[in-house]
């Protein structure tokens, strides 16, 4: 049997009922949200339902949404499925001023360093991580960079003339 | 049809030997020949100059083609490229540094013996270029003093050979207490050096 988009939705739907939301499908991969609180509850599902079997995390990657307000950073889970090769990609929204979210490095140890790359960046706070610190900017940085309110230009030069890139 | 070749048909005459540096300015006499230890150091020194390249991307391959046979630093006594900071003089930083990279920098620096000389090659190294951003370093001068910066990005060999012989003219007229004098160690001192 064939794993699709609607078979998936369908199972999650059963399982979850109306706490998963926001069913996408962009280019054919299905795309959906849930609580922040249920991300494990969703992963673990995802993993153990021997019709799902999404057992590879392919990627996972934070958002930043600035007008978004309550929920201003995303948290992205791309799974895969390796046997029937399908993938989907799952969301978590946080409020940006207690970004706390559940580690996903007990079900999948790559999660462990993709975690500490969205900390280093959006400041995300996983909790329960086993080594949660910044793993590609300087130690002594204080903010996280890929948050939007933050200029990418580095904010110590003081010989850049705003005149000379149309900015003046 | 193949190319037709052309040869160096025309003979040109050298300006002076270039395998023999000019005599530095002194007193000569019969049997002798007196000048100041400052010019025949200066004079063994810029031709005797190990450069320790300190290569991270594109003007690191420029580097290299500076060292190969066709512009080949060595005609001017650097063809010793040494990868010991211990043994070298002159640090060649040559491409982006970022700013993870930039404690490695001053390491490398601080592990060289005096007199030492670096050379910030390329527009990364020199001012961070393009790279405007939080994850690189803005010029390692903000980490290590620098003598020579050669613009371009990356520059051609042609610049890098222009940087290597200003580095050698410094290298030639140094006074042989400069890195004694209480300037040069203000200088360290502002780069936290000691």
């Amino acid at each position: 049997m064939v794993l699709t988009n609607e078979h998936i939705k369908q199972r999650l739907i059963e399982k979850f009922a109306e706490q998963v939301t926001g069913f996408e499908e962009p280019y054919g991969m299905l795309t959906f949200e849930a609580p922040k609180e249920l991300n494990l509850k969703v992963l673990n599902f995802l993993f153990d339902n021997d019709e799902l079997k999404f057992r590879f995390l392919t990627d996972l990657c934070g958002v930043h949404y600035p007008e978004n307000k309550g929920r201003e950073l995303a948290v992205v889970y791309h799974l895969h499925n390796l046997a029937d090769n399908v993938r989907i990609r799952f969301k978590v929204f946080t409020d940006i001023n207690q970004p706390d979210i559940y580690t996903a490095t007990g079900l999948f140890s790559s999660a462990n360093w993709m975690e500490r790359e969205t900390y280093d960046f959006y400041g995300v706070n996983f909790v329960g991580h086993p080594k949660l610190k910044r793993i590609l900017n300087v130690d002594e940085m204080d903010y996280f960079p890929m948050r939007k309110e933050f200029p990418l230009e580095d904010q110590t030069r003081i010989d850049k003339d705003d005149e000379m890139f149309g900015r003046g | 049809m193949s190319r037709p070749v052309s040869y160096n048909l025309i003979k040109k005459p050298l300006e002076s030997d270039i395998s023999i540096a000019d005599m530095p300015d002194g007193h000569m006499g019969e049997g002798f020949f007196a000048t100041s230890l400052n010019t025949v150091i200066g004079l063994a020194r810029k031709n005797s100059i190990w450069p320790l390249p300190f290569a991270t991307s594109c003007c690191g391959i420029e580097f290299m083609a500076t060292m190969g046979s066709h512009y080949d630093l060595g005609r001017f006594g650097s063809e010793r490229v040494g990868f010991s900071p211990r043994q070298c003089d002159l640090l060649m930083v040559m491409g982006t540094i970022a700013k993870k990279m930039g404690p490695v920098v001053k390491q490398v620096y601080l592990q060289m013996a005096e007199p030492r000389w670096v050379m910030a090659v390329g527009a990364c190294a020199s001012s961070g270029g393009i790279f405007d951003t939080y994850s690189v370093l803005q010029g390692i001068d903000q980490v290590v003093p620098v003598d020579v910066y050669v613009p371009g990005c990356p520059p051609r060999p042609e610049a890098i050979i222009d940087g290597l012989l200003r580095i050698q003219d410094l290298v030639s007229k140094e006074s042989l207490r400069r890195r004694n004098s209480e300037q040069y160690k203000g200088l360290l001192e502002s780069y936290g050096i000691q």
